[in-house]
């Protein structure tokens, strides 16, 4: 059976003041990811190594690490893809550690709660306690769907050069999430938005680099969400922005189909 | 942050990168080395400016002065950097144009529901950035050649 050899951050805030390396050797396995050699070495080698984990197929966006050299989620890694056996996991950059590979991500969380990452309806009771669907175009649901899709992993972010530089810089995944709710007709909220984006550690820290959307695990392309929420702000400022109507209630059917019976089964005998 | 004991914040181990951060770029694909690149050309092109202002401002002391800096920037070391110079001018300025023009979302597309595999806008639009650096390879040639001959 082949081997692996991780190389993996350790750092015990109580015991250490920098992080190291520490090197395992395990066998691998057919579609082994990163996050099973964790595991691995988690329940065999070493029980005091520290990651976060939970739904293991990209959904919950929890096991984001830098793994050789690029952020990527951990239960997202298939081994054979790194094309190597030596893999070097540490935890994400740009946000603190906690300890080993846990990085905390309350900056971030901090950073999108603060662009109000939730629809600012016309009517805010109606969005509290719907009393119907809003109408919606297949155009308009496309406008922002692909920004809805964000798992706030912090990959994004821990890419992102200017993040680098600027740990107050909003970053990809705010931003990105700014404009999701901003393109989205059931909302009104984008002056709101402008506003704390249109800030000194604001969108205008954004140099396109790209690597957010390199990153992202999920296909959201901040950095296009980022570049379209500059053009609508521009055009706001230039009072060229088109105004649209906030989306309108749709009616409820008129009559509602019958409730098929529940057909009655019998045992013939 | 809010709700947590200050103590327990202080244990956090900072980990931003910093400036290493424009330098280094893990296994990403071309944009994030032009990021890089034009972040270089752009602090070249300011420290030739300076020097150039530098060069310049010895003409006021005298003609003298002036010559012996101009015997002493004529050497070939100079002049590669001169072409140096040049290099980074035509390529922070194709590459500025071109993201002049992406910073405000044109030439990237529309946004599209993410369907595996994910290619993102800038993967999306790489002929645009492929063709500015063929012109840029271009022009850098034109000058090398009218630099030789």
């Amino acid at each position: 059976m082949q081997e692996l050899t991780f190389r993996v951050q350790r750092y015990n805030p109580g015991e250490n003041k920098e992080p190291y390396l520490q090197e395992f050797t395990i066998p691998s396995s057919q579609g082994m990811t990163v996050l099973d050699g964790l595991i691995y070495i988690k329940e065999n080698v070493d029980n005091t190594l520290s990651f976060r984990s939970s739904c293991r197929m990209g959904i919950c966006g929890s096991c984001g690490m830098l793994i050789n050299n690029f952020p990527m989620l951990a239960c997202h890694s298939p081994v054979e893809e790194l094309k190597t056996d030596r893999i070097e996991v540490r935890s994400l950059p740009n946000f603190p550690v906690i300890r080993d590979l846990v990085p905390s991500l309350d900056p971030l969380f901090a950073k999108h709660k603060s662009i109000k990452p939730y629809i600012i309806g016309p009517d805010m009771k109606e969005v509290e306690a719907p009393t119907s669907e809003y109408s919606q175009s297949r155009e308009e649901l496309e406008a922002y769907v692909q920004f809805a899709y964000c798992v706030k992993c912090g990959l994004c972010m821990a890419a992102c050069p200017s993040v680098a530089t600027d740990s107050l810089f909003l970053g990809p995944q705010p931003l990105g999430q700014a404009y999701r709710y901003c393109a989205d007709r059931r909302d009104i909220g984008a002056k709101e938005r402008f506003h704390v984006a249109d800030s000194p550690h604001g969108i205008w820290l954004c140099h396109l680099a790209g690597a957010c959307s390199e990153a992202c695990p999920k296909g959201v392309d901040p950095a296009l969400a980022i570049q379209l929420l500059k053009r609508a702000m521009v055009s706001d400022s230039l009072r060229l922005r088109k105004k649209k109507k906030p989306a309108s209630l749709a009616q409820p059917p008129a009559t509602s189909k019958p409730k098929i019976d529940v057909p009655e089964f019998t045992v013939t005998q | 942050m809010a709700g947590k004991p200050a103590s327990e914040e202080n244990r956090h181990l900072p980990n931003s990168l910093g400036i290493r951060g424009w330098v280094w770029a893990g296994r990403y694909t071309l944009e994030r080395y032009l990021f890089t690149l034009h972040r270089l050309t752009g602090l070249g092109l300011l420290a030739y400016i300076t020097l150039h202002l530098i060069a310049n401002g010895t003409r006021l002391g005298g003609e003298d002065a002036w010559t012996n800096t101009m015997e002493f920037l004529s050497n070939p070391g100079f002049r590669v950097g001169e072409y140096l110079v040049v290099a980074a001018f035509i390529f922070h300025a194709l590459n500025g144009g071109r993201l002049i023009l992406q910073h405000l979302g044109f030439t990237l597309g529309k946004p599209k529901p993410p369907v595996y595999p994910y290619v993102d806008s800038m993967r999306r639009r790489r002929p645009i950035t492929l063709a500015m650096l063929a012109v840029m390879a271009a022009l850098l040639l034109y000058v090398l050649i009218e630099i030789v001959t």
